[in-house]
């Protein structure tokens, strides 16, 4: 295999909406587009190769970009600054088309042909549960960006490690207080009913509980669905918060029906941030989310009290003020999940440099070393914010966001400590042989 | 919410469903009545149409009116072009075999969507409906646009009824598809016919995508269940009746809207979709077909 | 003659992929066995639709009933890994029976849509079961729930050879059962059916048996590859029971030849390495899949094998 292909393909170029326009009128363009990038990094001597399970097509293929944008971002930082005991990283990337079988064969491609140190950056929790069995087979360790309560759970295997990004359950575990004290006791949850969904639904009604508020009803929308009008008249009218979950193409028209059905009565919001991630918070339709909340992992629109770290790590992604693409105010970023990529690879080499790390030899060494992580300082390495890692678990807590939508811009309202996330683990993967 | 202004909702609904369902359908049942053939990329001129709704709202540049009438006469002719030229350069030349199609097809769908992934991006971008009206009732608001949809649909429908029963072209097409063979030997072009109903089929359908997009906004991926259900429209509707295909329409957005206030939303998709299929077994030929040549 | 070309030529097929074992990379030693696997599905479709002529867009439900009859116990039950193949395999001829009493009430499109939206509920129905299936997100099977005591011998289904033996091993099977179904009487009825079933009625037949058997054959073979896909790969989810699975291997079949035995297997192979290579040299590769598969359909349109019968080789089955 060679090392080094041509530069020119588009996806290594930003689509942007005028390249769009453009390109829509040129479909012969197409055609004659050459490769893309595969690989990054300086090229000398034996470099570290991660491999990068991405989403290039897909439902996932909108995180997709921004994953690999981020992780590139990362990786020339990493690189600049010398690498990873002293040897360059080289990414290496596969797509898996946001897809659990393609997935599969997707971390034994990078593990066993392309000889890749690790495999990593996978968002969608059912190609995580689809691949962990290869990664776990082939002993290959598997970092994983996904947010899913999968890793944690203990049902996947030693080799999968989430300790960039924060799960589900820690999420709706942190924020149900502040939603419980300041929305609203009686609440409704609208979510996909699917592996997503599934993590709100299972631990958002314990967590509100425990502040003594009740989930009134959970709707359960089936992932196919575009159209959602004849599901509202199942909110109970005493709801007083609305919670919503919805990820994929529909989110726009959910928001807006729920804005026709309601008008400007109706019960407060409550959302995850990834129903709206890539996605123009000020497009139409979507007036009626003013002045409603969000969570955020990590915000989108810069705000006043940003740390340093913070703002090197959106000058280095290269996004602006309003969380979209330096080059394209139009190209909105996946803020609140992406920087999980950044952290991912910084945890990567801390563990690495922790456990002298050589060759594909040393892989189990590598999971031992980032088992035995405990605190994450904030700063340019984890510009989220500080994190504690639970190595038995092989899972990430951390801060999260909770932001007002004002004036077509979120803004932090509330930041959650570390401990309002923390659960009884589950599951202790260092008792497993590696 | 009571029940009475439960069902109106969901009828309301229903027949959203259904005019959009119809027209796309009604576009499939042309190809696959008179060509015989199964087209899996019909979905994808579906999803072509919304793809060019954006642009025409892009380069309205900002006026929601002129943008959507712009999409609703460029959209299609650019649909309609694309599919031509597909039927010219493929599946002619496959002599429309059955077989083959589907997977000249398949291939069309997999170009399709790659090209609107790579020029078009992984995004779901919504497109401005031409006007925001919120019908208020006493129960619940109602969107005024969705109303329009239903109208416009109706009239399409009605426009598409009169081209195929009152004009030459209709009649041409009509004698294509009851018996080819003496169709050609009375002198009427089919080849030229087939290309032309291939066409017509995917305008239709980007006619309806143009129409739902600023319901449901352009993603590269929208052409899968407008596809499979428009397939299901014309099989339960019965091959080549349009009054068939705009009833199984009727009675699958309906169904689906009632059926949606008694059950879960997933059990609920699971009864509607079980019920019509039982309507099938039951009804083989389907509701107003006659039995299959 | 011909009889004793096409079983020479299907055991060479098996030698041939037996010695692969010893010889293949370790990354394309894995795509083999995955790719056997998928193989066996396609087998199992295109006996009904290659041979009966029955268009079925529905068969990733008796992929996926083969995958949760095998993977449900075992995650629910602690049941061993033979033990809910079995029940994999059952679970499928249940189901294909079921479906069959239904669907054959129909022909032709009919046929094809009311196998869709069969499978269209059955998809639905392992999302509205997620608190048992983890719906959509799927599971993985435990380790040690894969590794096998078959009388005291312990076999390792996550050990990348024994389940490229198994694979094999299942592959053999369904190939060498395809052969003998379609070249016996059974096998011709169905080749009859396909051509003209009024005439196969009026000569006697009674074509609603014969074609119940076929889906039931069919339905049982892809879930037999469904329940091994979940034993051998440990995981199962919801996508495998999606339209998209129904649809490939159709696809597969119409690649390499739907009436052959030994294509539906190639074009599996064959749709793999094309998606595999292309995607390695454009992030755009799902068009130039596109472009081959209408190039290969110009010039293939019967299918490769299908199209090599008609050419240069008569005797192939």
């Amino acid at each position: 295999m060679s090392n080094t292909r041509d530069k020119a393909g588009f996806a290594n170029s930003r689509i942007s909406r005028r390249t769009a326009i453009k390109g829509l009128g040129a479909v012969a363009a197409l055609g004659t587009a050459p490769g893309y990038v595969r690989y990054a990094g300086a090229q000398t001597s034996e470099p570290i190769r991660i491999g990068f399970q991405a989403h290039k097509t897909g439902i996932g293929a909108a995180y997709g970009r921004w994953y690999e944008k981020t992780t590139m971002a990362a990786v020339k930082l990493i690189n600049d600054a010398g690498g990873i005991n002293g040897r360059p990283v080289e990414i290496i990337t596969e797509d898996d088309g946001t897809d659990p079988a393609r997935g599969a064969e997707v971390v034994a491609k990078l593990a066993t042909q392309h000889k890749c140190d690790l495999v990593y950056g996978t968002l969608f929790s059912h190609v995580v549960t689809g691949s962990a069995p290869v990664a776990g087979e082939l002993k290959v360790p598997y970092f994983v960006v996904s947010e899913g309560y999968h890793v944690a759970s203990g049902k996947l295997n030693r080799w999968c490690l989430q300790p960039g990004i924060t799960d589900v359950r820690s999420q709706v575990t942190s924020v149900a207080p502040w939603m419980a004290g300041n929305l609203g006791k009686k609440v409704t949850m609208i979510f996909p009913d699917y592996a997503f969904g599934y993590d709100h639904r299972d631990y958002l009604p314990p967590a509100l509980k425990a502040q003594g508020a009740e989930v009134l009803a959970q709707i359960a929308i089936p992932p196919t669905e575009t159209s959602f009008t004849k599901y509202l008249p199942q909110i109970p009218s005493d709801t007083e918060v609305l919670y919503h979950v919805m990820v994929g193409p529909a989110v726009l028209t959910f928001v807006k029906e729920l804005g026709e059905f309601y008008g400007s009565s109706g019960p407060q919001l409550f959302g995850f941030i990834d129903s709206l991630e890539a996605v123009d918070i000020n497009s139409p339709g979507l007036e009626f989310l003013d002045g409603s909340h969000f969570w955020e992992g990590s915000p989108r629109y810069a705000q006043e009290n940003d740390s340093d770290a913070q703002k090197a790590y959106r000058a280095a992604v290269g996004i602006d003020d309003n969380g979209a693409s330096l080059q394209d105010p139009k190209d909105i970023s996946t803020a609140a999940h992406m920087f999980g990529c950044w952290e991912t690879l910084y945890v990567i080499k801390q563990a690495m440099e922790a456990c002298d790390y050589k060759s594909t030899d040393d892989r189990a060494k590598l999971v031992e070393a980032t088992e035995a992580m405990t605190e994450m300082k904030e700063g340019p390495e984890h510009p989220q914010g500080d994190k504690i890692f639970n190595g038995k678990i092989h899972q990430a807590f951390g801060h999260q966001n909770i932001s007002k939508l004002e004036g077509g811009k979120l803004k932090v309202v509330h930041r959650t400590s570390i401990e309002d996330g923390q659960y009884e683990p589950q599951a202790d993967y260092t008792t497993t042989p590696l | 919410m009571s029940f009475g202004p439960h069902l109106l909702l969901a009828c309301l609904e229903g027949l959203v469903t259904a005019a959009v369902l119809s027209l796309t359908a009604l576009g499939l049942s042309l190809v696959f009545g008179v060509m015989r053939i199964v087209n899996v990329a019909h979905g994808e001129f579906f999803m072509l149409g919304a793809v060019l709704a954006w642009w025409a709202a892009s380069l309205a540049g900002g006026d929601p009116v002129i943008g959507f009438l712009l999409a609703l006469v460029i959209s299609p002719l650019i649909v309609g072009a694309i599919a031509l030229l597909s039927e010219r350069l493929v599946l002619r030349r496959l002599h429309y075999n059955p077989e083959a199609t589907i997977v000249a097809t398949i291939g069309l769908l997999y170009i399709l969507q790659q090209a609107a992934l790579s020029l078009y991006g992984p995004e779901a971008r919504p497109v401005p409906a031409p006007f925001n009206v919120r019908i208020v009732l006493p129960w619940f608001g109602y969107s005024g646009y969705k109303l329009f949809v239903i109208a416009a649909s109706a009239s399409l429908l009605v426009a598409t009824w009169l081209v195929l029963t009152r004009t030459r072209i209709g009649l041409v097409m009509r004698a294509t598809q009851y018996d080819r063979e003496t169709a050609q030997a009375f002198g009427i072009p089919v080849d030229r016919v087939y290309g032309g109903v291939f066409a017509l089929g995917a305008m239709l359908a980007a006619v309806a995508a143009v129409l739902i997009v600023p319901i449901q906004q352009a993603h590269y991926l929208m052409g899968r269940d407008p596809l499979l259900l428009s397939f299901i429209v014309v099989i339960i509707g019965g091959l080549g009746s349009l009054r068939g295909t705009l009833i199984a329409a009727l009675l699958i957005g309906l169904s689906d809207g009632v059926i949606s206030m008694f059950f879960s939303p997933t059990l609920a998709k699971m009864i509607a979709t079980l019920a019509v299929a039982l309507v099938l077994v039951f009804r083989p030929q389907g509701l107003f077909g006659t039995a299959q040549r | 003659m011909s009889g004793a070309k096409a079983i020479s030529l299907h055991v060479a097929v098996i030698i041939l992929l037996f010695a692969l074992n010893f010889l293949l990379p370790e990354y394309h030693h894995g795509v083999l066995a995955r790719v056997m696997v998928f193989a066996v599905f396609a087998m199992g479709y295109a006996l009904l639709f290659g041979y009966a002529g029955l268009l079925s867009l529905g068969h990733s439900m008796f992929f996926a009933a083969g995958m949760y009859g095998a993977a449900l116990p075992v995650l629910h039950l602690g049941w061993s890994a033979p033990l809910a193949f079995v029940a994999g395999i059952a679970a499928g001829t249940a189901l294909s029976l079921l479906i069959a009493l239904l669907a054959l009430r129909t022909t032709g499109v009919a046929f094809m849509i009311v196998t869709m939206m069969f499978a269209q509920v059955f998809y639905l129905a392992i999302i509205y079961f997620s608190p048992w299936t983890r719906g959509d997100e799927g599971f993985a099977l435990d380790r040690q729930a894969r590794i096998v005591d078959l009388g005291g011998n312990l076999v390792d289904l996550t050990n990348p050879t024994a389940r490229y033996m198994i694979a094999l091993l299942l592959f053999t099977i369904a190939l060498f059962t395809m052969l003998r179904v379609v070249t016996s009487p059974f096998g011709r009825v169905l080749v009859a059916i396909r051509e003209n079933e009024e005439r196969t009625r009026m000569l006697g037949y009674n074509t609603f048996a014969n074609k119940l058997v076929a889906v039931v054959v069919s339905g049982t073979v892809c879930a037999a590859a469904g329940a091994a896909y979940a034993l051998l790969f440990g995981f199962a989810g919801a996508g495998f029971a999606s339209v998209q699975y129904s649809i490939l291997p159709l696809l597969w079949s119409l690649l390499g030849g739907a009436a052959t035995t030994l294509g539906p297997a190639l074009g599996a192979l064959f749709m793999y390495y094309l998606v595999d290579i292309t995607s390695g040299y454009t992030s755009a590769y799902l068009l130039f899949v596109g472009i081959l598969l209408m190039l290969l359909v110009l010039f293939f349109p019967k299918g490769i094998l299908g199209t090599a019968r008609d050419r240069w080789a008569r005797w192939l089955p």
